[in-house]
């Protein structure tokens, strides 16, 4: 009875709601009706996430899975708009927190929050049950293991990244376009990342703006209108490039061709975390090989807060109340941890 | 004798020493970096910027991916 209510009181609601969106032509009522019936993963609730999740459910979207490893801090405040000075003081897991506004705002649609590890094993099932994803992490690990997935469950996914003033996002649709692992040649192996040079908010939301519209094309039969293109922007500098990388698909190719394995499945492309007992240390082996110390002290040092020591063998530094040691084989040591997820996220934040 | 190109919309003025693309990305003291490269529109592999030459009025547009979110 009561829930019956509800749907009455919510169909009165959406009338109104999604009024303008429904006049947009390309949308439509016909495309309105396809968005409520539509599950959007978003993975990662950062900034990107946060900005992406708003615009999905404000947008009608049925579904929402946030998925996020990460507690909201001080610093998040700046550009990830879901996110509330009680929720910092809270320590509320992202995830938990974004779902607590996201309700706020239309408690017509269903959100689920996942508090973990955008790990093969859950996102595995999660891939196979949303008709998108929405990248929204940051770091290239995660974006491998998502790109397989998404290959193999033959789901489209839209990366975005942003980095100071410049943004870059490029839409995977499986079976046309590249995927990420036919780009590998292109991703860095250290990358500069919010923390070392920062990050202004109006990029995050310049890259969701291409995201979400791309989703929502998507999502509406509105295919045709596709970008097509990796897409890539400096708003400081005022540019916009967008580049055609459709001869970048490699037929060959371990992810989308013929002959795929799906690589970033197979549990040795996972970073392997170890807690050091009685050391109050986490020990992280990402698969990946060497590292150049030289390079990675190189993005670091731009961070004027961070006083590195350096000898030929490795590089130290501490940063909040962690040691953080990187050796040259690719392995290292985040001090004063036993926590395995802080441990990773340290890493990512300073040497992914 | 400066030649004027198009790199991600900007005109620039480089000089003759600027022969090929592989110039120019070490000219912007970006060429140990993973990068996309367009070159009139062309997607160029890597082992192609040191034999593509630039002519007056080209468009070069340079990407680079990032992890951040
Ligand atoms: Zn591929």
């Amino acid at each position: 009875m009561q829930q019956q209510a509800v749907r009455k009181k919510g169909s009165v609601l959406a009338a109104n709601r999604y009024h303008r969106q429904v006049l947009f032509a390309p949308i439509g009522e016909a495309g309105q009706e396809k968005l409520s019936q539509s599950h959007v993963l978003i993975v990662g609730v950062g900034a990107l996430g946060s900005s992406s999740a708003e615009a999905l459910a404000r947008a009608g979207v049925g579904k929402l899975t946030l998925i996020d490893r990460d507690y909201v801090e001080e610093s998040n405040l700046q550009r990830q708009q879901l996110f509330s000075e009680l929720d910092m003081k809270n320590k509320l897991p992202k995830a938990v927190a974004a779902k607590q506004r996201l309700a706020a705002v239309n408690s017509l649609i269903e959100i689920e929050a996942i508090v973990g590890d955008a790990e093969a094993d859950n996102l595995s099932q999660l891939v196979s049950q949303v008709d998108l994803i929405i990248d929204a992490t940051d770091n290239f690990e995660t974006r491998l293991l998502l790109n397989d997935l998404a290959q193999k469950y033959r789901k489209p996914w839209i990366y975005g990244a942003c980095v100071a003033s410049y943004g870059i996002t490029f839409t995977v649709i499986p079976d046309q376009t590249p995927c990420l692992q036919c780009l590998q040649d292109y991703i860095p192996q250290q990358g500069a990342t919010c923390d070392s040079v920062g990050v202004i908010q109006p990029v995050v939301q310049k890259v969701t703006s291409h995201q979400v519209t791309e989703a929502l094309k998507l999502l509406t039969g509105n295919e045709a209108n596709l970008s097509g293109k990796l897409t890539a922007f400096d708003l400081w500098k005022n540019q916009h490039t967008e580049v055609d990388v459709a001869t970048l698909r490699n037929p060959d190719c371990p992810s989308c061709s013929e002959a795929r394995s799906y690589p970033n499945l197979a549990y040795d492309a996972r970073m392997k975390t170890t807690v050091l007992c009685g050391r109050d240390t986490v020990q992280l082996r990402p698969q990946s090989k060497q590292v150049e110390l030289a390079e990675v002290a190189r993005e670091l040092q731009k961070n004027k807060q961070i006083q590195l020591v350096r000898n030929p063998y490795l590089l130290s530094f501490e940063v909040d109340s962690f040691r953080i040691v990187l050796f040259q084989d690719g392995r290292a040591l985040i001090h004063g941890t036993m926590d395995q997820m802080e441990a990773k996220n340290i890493y990512y934040r300073y040497l992914s | 004798m400066a030649m004027k190109i198009i790199v991600n919309g900007d005109g620039l003025a480089v000089s003759e020493d600027i022969k090929h693309i592989k110039d120019l990305l070490d000219y912007l003291g970006v060429a140990d970096k993973p990068l996309i490269v367009e070159h009139n529109q062309q997607i160029l592999q890597k082992e192609a910027h040191e034999q593509s030459v630039l002519t007056e009025g080209d468009k070069i547009e340079i990407v680079h991916f990032v992890g951040g979110g």
